[in-house]
């Protein structure tokens, strides 16, 4: 596509501008993925090179080396000691001890049993039991895939850290033959001590966050993307007392993904309803919120303290007092009802189901839900928006005004280019939010009501049923189904992760950002 | 001399705080006013009476105008006062119900009594649950703070090799939904004894754990903080652990409040993690699980439901008056992180 100068630009007619942005916006989709494609093959070639570089590195500090340094090859931290170096060289020491002696005795075993994720079932068998002086039919248990698979990676992610600590073992000690040679003296205790508080502080404030951030972040997402290739669930609980879970490559994604067959894709229907909700709840909260701001900023309008504290208010409850206490006003006995039918508005028999029953329309919990989400919401974005409105430049509203421009005009030239400018990263992180909006869809409805058309692998899921919901659903419902939960979260990511991509490529706050400063 | 007046005005406008912004803004006097001043000023030269007369007249219409539109404004913002607030009032008074305990068609009590209060102390474990919750609040505030804030200067004042793939690398964990992962957290705090009667302890280590992505915020703020403070500390010997403890934080005030503040309130909402780990154990539930748990199923809520709203407010008064006493710390952080994405 012919990309035009900004003065050819300026002399198209409004619908030709429109045209001309989505056409070079859609022509520009295979550039980026082709970036995109080479990105990452630069990334994998970076890493390939890096460890090439680092296993030369290596030889040729054994070939050039001291025997002080050879023997640190074998006995980690012996080159450190030598060199006067003797906390860091006693901490290597250690890290190789602890690692042998947990790899004898423990890690072995468990990497052993990953290809299979076990294979001994439990047995009953007739043990002798000193308190009942009788033998007793007793459980033995078998393997246990949910510990094999745990421990079988974290086994792995020493294993790594090992040979990290291995290598960085060896620099030292090269850095440390330089210094010599160069006529200085090495890093002393006492000098590494301080450092800590010092130009290694970073090091010393990063560390425990990190460990946090590992333990309960990393390692846990990695377990889950590999139980989405099991069939752990509620029949394979793999704990030693029942069946053990294996392998089974794809499948699950196959039993999540398969639309053929006549059945209602149910995947499909609820990934479109959480994208329906995601952007209603986004923008209905974004606009309205703006517009509330907008008058209480008005000048003129007096008690803009009060307005703004009755809001904010309602963010200081906590939002599970207030979504139960809303959804029991709406329930079918609840107070909406109770006054409905006092006003002779509604009778007995129809009493209007808010929250939705089972094989009528949907939309009704639907548009409940996205309702009451502007309720919600309304509050947070008057309070950020309050700031922003603020900082925009009053004698642009001045000048317009004496060019004879409308309200609407000043909003729509003004105030909302502005916002979306300043405001663009926030909405992309609110949308993503809205995605994984668990809170809200769970305290009014909790995903219901049934859908019976929404099955997958026996389980049933709701009409507002987000992916997140379904997700907490198949995770903690009565029958697990952890290996669909796995899939589910991987394809949340997958979704959340392409449309970050798209929407941060086309954000305006990244394209033209001298606009407004 | 109007120019003049804002000129000033713009300059000084940044470093007020969020209510004296209010009052400039109230004080300031009305746009048309500025510009029929404009005008007069240049058509004293002129002296044209005309010119004189336009303004005036233009100045009534939009007056009637403005007088309409406010009128309108003050509707929209009574009514929506009221939708806004309407639950909580509710809620109020359905707690001092005392002729039926479970959800009528009404809302203003026939009979009023403390009834249900009485009996949320004496016949649940609310205090224990409120104990718990407030525990977890102390804890989780001191030790998030001190990990979200190392994360957050680490990354703002630093500049170490691997940075940059650090905040791409949280980025991207960032975007797993929190919930993939509950399963395997439980296993884990139940193998270490963390979960049911002890499951605070389990809910410290896992908020905590994982508070250090949550850095967006404070980062933005320190990033405003200049950087030659830090330089012209360093130039006079002080190491970079007095430089985060001695200058750096005094000036961060604001976001340590923020920090603590959204740190302590967050495990009085928290719901979902804190009912999977407590599972079922009275004993350990923060008080979101406990008064859930009152009303969970149809038959609990016919005799629970006045006593989950006592709870309800019970739990809201604190909090609310909390928030509210550090409101402006709040707004402060809310709108920074919304600028800075």
């Amino acid at each position: 596509m012919k990309q035009l100068d900004t003065l050819s630009y300026l002399k198209l007619s409004k619908i030709q501008k429109i045209g001309y942005k989505l056409a070079s916006f859609f022509c520009a989709i295979p550039k980026w993925f082709v970036g995109l494609f080479l990105k990452l093959w630069g990334f994998i070639k970076a890493i390939g090179l890096k460890i090439a570089d680092t296993c030369v590195d290596i030889v040729k500090t054994f070939k050039n080396g001291s025997w002080k340094t050879r023997v640190s090859f074998l006995v980690m931290g012996f080159g450190s000691v030598m060199f006067g170096q003797w906390l860091r060289g006693l901490l290597f020491f250690a890290f190789e001890v602890v690692f042998i002696i947990y790899m004898i005795f423990a890690g072995a075993h468990w990497l052993s049993q990953l290809g299979t994720l076990g294979t001994k079932l439990p047995t009953t068998e007739d043990v002798y039991n000193p308190v009942f002086d009788d033998t007793v039919e007793t459980t033995i248990p078998g393997d246990s895939s949910f510990k094999i698979l745990l421990y079988s990676l974290l086994t792995i992610f020493f294993i790594i850290a090992f040979i990290y600590t291995w290598r960085v073992n060896i620099k030292q000690c090269r850095i440390n033959e330089e210094i010599l040679a160069s006529g200085r003296k090495v890093k002393s205790t006492k000098e590494d001590m301080k450092a800590v508080l010092d130009d290694q502080f970073h090091k010393t404030l990063l560390s425990l966050p990190l460990i946090g951030i590992l333990v309960f972040t990393v390692m846990p997402i990695i377990f889950m993307i590999l139980v989405a290739f099991t069939n752990y669930d509620a029949s394979h609980p793999g704990n030693g007392y029942a069946n053990l879970f294996t392998w089974v490559g794809f499948e699950n994604f196959n039993l999540l993904l398969d639309f053929g067959g006549g059945k209602t894709f149910a995947f499909g229907e609820i990934l479109a309803w959480t994208l329906i909700w995601a952007f209603f709840a986004t923008f209905t909260n974004y606009f309205l919120g703006m517009f509330v701001a907008m008058m209480i900023n008005k000048k003129g309008i007096r008690l803009k303290k009060v307005w703004r504290t009755i809001l904010v208010i309602t963010i200081a409850i906590p939002q599970f007092i207030s979504l139960l206490y809303v959804s029991n006003l709406f329930a079918d006995n609840g107070v909406v009802n109770g006054i409905l039918l006092k006003l002779n508005i509604i009778d007995k028999e129809h009493i209007i189901h808010f929250w939705g029953e089972t094989g009528q329309n949907p939309w009704l919990p639907r548009m409940m839900v996205i309702l009451i989400n502007i309720w919600v919401g309304i509050p947070y974005l008057m309070l950020i928006t309050t700031g922003i409105l603020m900082n925009i430049p009053q004698d642009l509203y001045e000048q317009s005004r004496i060019d004879g421009a409308n309200a609407w005009q000043q909003y729509t030239k003004i105030t909302l280019p502005y916002m979306l400018f300043v405001t663009g990263p926030y909405l992309l992180t609110s949308f993503v939010g809205n995605i994984n909006n668990f809170n809200i869809i769970y305290l009014l409805t909790g995903g219901g009501p049934d859908n019976p058309k929404l099955i997958v692998d026996g389980t049933i899921a709701g009409d507002t049923d987000l992916l997140i919901t379904w997700l907490f659903d198949l995770t903690t419902g009565a029958s697990a189904n952890y290996k669909l939960s796995s899939v589910i979260g991987i394809l949340i990511f997958l979704v959340v992760a392409i449309i970050s991509l798209v929407v941060y490529n086309i954000l305006p706050s990244n394209r033209r950002e001298g606009d407004f400063s | 001399m109007m120019n003049e007046y804002k000129g000033q005005d713009i300059l000084e406008f940044n470093y007020l705080s969020e209510e004296e912004r209010h009052d400039v803004i109230d004080l300031m006097p009305p746009a048309d006013y500025c510009a029929q001043e404009q005008v007069t000023a240049e058509s004293v030269k002129e002296s044209a009476t005309a010119v004189e007369f336009k303004p005036a007249k233009r100045h009534m219409g939009q007056k009637i105008k403005n007088r309409i539109s406010n009128t309108i404004i003050y509707v929209v913002l009574c009514l929506m006062s009221i939708i806004w607030l309407i639950p909580f009032v509710c809620i109020l008074l359905e707690s001092f119900r005392v002729e039926s305990t479970s959800q009528v068609g009404y809302i203003i009590p026939k009979e009023w009594g403390f009834d249900n209060y009485i009996n949320l102390f004496t016949k649940t474990k609310f205090l224990r649950w409120m104990g718990n919750t407030f525990f977890l609040g102390l804890a989780v505030s001191v030790l998030q703070t001190a990990f979200v804030l190392s994360m957050s200067y680490v990354l703002s004042r630093f500049k170490f090799r691997g940075r940059k793939s650090l905040m791409n690398l949280m980025l991207i964990l960032g975007m797993f939904p929190g919930f993939l992962t509950l399963i395997l957290i439980y296993n884990l705090l139940n193998g270490w004894g963390m979960t049911g009667e002890n499951s605070v302890f389990g809910l410290i280590l896992v908020y905590v754990a994982s508070s250090g992505m949550g850095y967006y915020v404070s980062k933005g703020f320190f990033d405003t903080i200049s950087k030659s403070l830090d330089e012209a500390a360093r130039i006079d010997g002080a190491t970079r652990f007095q430089i985060f403890y001695k200058i750096i934080m005094p000036l961060a005030k604001p976001i340590v409040i923020y920090t603590i503040l959204t740190a302590f309130m967050a495990p009085w909402g928290d719901f979902v993690m804190a009912k999977y780990i407590a599972h079922n154990s009275s004993a350990g539930f923060n008080v979101a699980v406990g008064l859930q748990n009152l009303i969970a199923t149809e038959e609990s809520k016919a005799t629970n439901y006045t006593m989950f709203c006592a709870g309800g407010v019970v739990v809201a008064v604190p909090i609310t008056v909390l928030f509210m006493l550090l409101q402006k710390y709040y707004v402060a952080g809310v709108t920074g992180g919304a600028v800075k994405g």
